[in-house]
């Protein structure tokens, strides 16, 4: 469980996030909508301590954002940047196999190659094992850093904005693996999306934000509502509900 | 692929050395061995210590065009070095032993650079263009204050920085040998204790926290070893400008990898084989028409020109 309290930040003078309070249970894909500049992000990169605190705390089961090594918590928690901007060099399976530096320090071990194996047959990325990045298309880039964090084997996998620049076959895809990430591999993630259908789609809940602040918590078919479309978002979108998932007529 | 490669180097450094040896070689061997067996080390020590300084620039700044010296590291070093003559007096500094003249100069020269430096590159964003601006605007800074300073001091206690104002690949300070030694193998160590931590740097901010690894605190540990070689390489050869920029590109182009535990050991022997090859060349062939640091930076800025161009910095 990811347990956050009291969490306020500020980029200069202008307050991002307010007051925060907000449980993330263990296991299922947790989606995080909200307009733009609600503070997602800057909640999503708190948690992975891609900045630091300033007031408020962040537990991630017994772990202290701030106070904990930080090689403990990369192997607890994992984060997929919204720029994955990635050395070009790199090969597919050299960017994997980094998903492994916080165990072996350098110096892998079988059970680390094996790791490593797995994450790219997992993803099928065999073809692609030795290809550099750069000559990639977003997609199998973006499926390339995903098996990275597989390998990072952490509990938690945060992932911000992963479907910017792909296809709607390449975010299918994603989504689909995130899923069964959670589902096979009892992985807890926390996704921010853009698409409010794909969070309805793929998440087992929906936190939503607006302005810093936490405005609701819960399964898709209770959130995705055209009550919720106009306070949050502020449009007025019809929500279809075909069976009992939620489709946003866009 | 790379160990191949990297043999293959090695080879070419070994007969380049031989030949810096005993090419040309007039009078009894008990002289020449010596003496050109010191001046091989210190070319062989400036050639590794500005390879590896460049190769950890590049690494903390995620990108393949600057350098310490176009970031103004040498300059900032003969700035200390005038400004401790200025303050101490030419002949105190000229009386103090060689030893720690330079000990003064590259421990006022690893604060000022963490100061100046740590400062620029702890900013969130890096942004190249301006990162290259900061290096030339500094490198002018640095040199206009020299040439102030130098103009109010005592033209004789002036000689004793001439000396270490430009590039010197025939006359170099052999008796810094042993302390430039040490300080180069102790700074190579600890650069060789980092590599797998620099391979996770290198991949960027949020990358290498994700991974565990805390970039602030190693860019400050690389920033250390650089001050340390860039001591130790304008103690004894004085500016290289371009050096580090034209091995490391060619290392980059002879060993295609991003894993330093290969870049370091290319960098360092291309590095090696440019400046004893090179300088056997000129020295025993051309018989020292042109000096090399002029060779080696105007194939330096061209590459440094055609990098900048290509826009090929990251």
């Amino acid at each position: 469980m990811i347990e956050i309290e009291n969490l306020s930040f500020n980029r200069g003078k202008n307050p991002v996030l307010k007051d925060i309070m907000l449980r993330i249970p263990k296991g299922g894909v947790t989606g995080l909508i909200g307009p733009n500049g609600a503070g997602k992000s800057t909640l999503l990169s708190l948690i992975a301590r891609l900045e630091p605190l300033q007031t408020g705390s962040i537990f991630v089961e017994d772990l202290e954002i701030g106070r904990c090594a930080d090689d403990i918590l990369a192997r607890k928690l994992a984060i997929l940047p919204q720029t994955t901007e990635t050395a070009p060099r790199l090969s597919v399976a050299e960017l994997v196999a980094f998903g492994r530096y916080p165990y072996h320090k350098g110096h892998p071990t079988e059970l680390d190659r094996a790791k490593i194996a797995e994450a790219i047959a997992t993803f099928e990325l065999q073809d692609l094992a030795h290809r550099p990045l750069d000559s990639l298309s977003g997609g199998q880039r973006q499926r390339a850093s995903v098996a990275m964090t597989f390998a990072q084997d952490t509990d938690y996998i945060l992932l911000d904005e992963p479907l910017n620049n792909l296809d709607i076959a390449a975010s299918r895809a994603l989504m689909s693996l995130l899923r069964r990430l959670s589902k096979e591999h009892g992985r807890t993630i926390v996704i921010v999306l853009h698409d409010i259908n794909y969070a309805a789609s793929y998440a087992d809940q929906i936190v939503t934000m607006k302005d810093g602040r936490i405005t609701a918590m819960g399964p898709p078919a209770e959130i995705v509502t055209e009550e919720m479309l106009r306070s949050v978002f502020a449009t007025d979108a019809t929500v279809h509900r075909i069976g009992n998932r939620p489709v946003v007529e866009v | 692929m790379h160990a191949r490669r990297l043999g293959g180097l090695s080879l070419i450094l070994l007969v380049c050395a031989a030949l810096y040896m005993t090419l040309g070689a007039r009078g009894g061997w008990d002289f020449i061995l010596p003496f050109r067996g010191a001046k091989l080390a210190a070319l062989i020590l400036v050639a590794v210590a500005v390879a590896t300084a460049t190769v950890l620039f590049q690494t903390i700044t995620y990108n393949q065009i600057l350098t310490p010296s176009i970031m103004g590291f040498d300059a900032l070093y003969i700035l200390v070095l005038t400004l401790a003559v200025y303050v101490l007096g030419g002949q105190t500094v000229a009386r103090l032993p060689q030893m720690s003249q330079f000990l003064l100069t590259s421990t006022l020269l690893l604060g000022a650079s963490l100061l100046l430096f740590g400062t620029l590159l702890a900013q969130r964003r890096q942004d190249l263009m301006r990162m290259i601006l900061t290096g030339v605007i500094f490198g002018v800074l640095f040199r206009s204050l020299t040439s102030f300073l130098q103009r109010m001091i005592d033209p004789n206690e002036y000689s004793v920085i001439q000396v270490s104002s430009y590039a010197r690949f025939s006359r170099m300070e052999t008796e810094l040998l042993g302390i430039a030694a040490l300080l180069t193998i102790a700074a190579l160590a600890a650069t060789w204790a980092m590599r797998h931590r620099l391979d996770v740097l290198a991949l960027g901010r949020e990358a290498a926290i994700n991974l565990g690894e805390h970039p602030k605190r190693g860019m400050l540990q690389a920033l250390v070893v650089i001050s340390v070689l860039v001591s130790v390489s304008t103690a004894l050869v004085g500016p290289v400008a371009f050096l580090g920029l034209l091995v490391v590109s060619l290392a980059r182009l002879i060993t295609p990898t991003a894993r330093h535990a290969v870049l370091l050991p290319s960098a360092a022997l291309v590095s090696a084989i440019t400046l004893v090859g090179g300088q056997t060349l000129l020295e025993r062939v051309f018989a020292l028409s042109t000096p090399l640091s002029v060779i080696v930076d105007l194939v330096g800025g061209a590459v440094f020109l055609i990098l900048l161009l290509r826009g090929s910095g990251r």
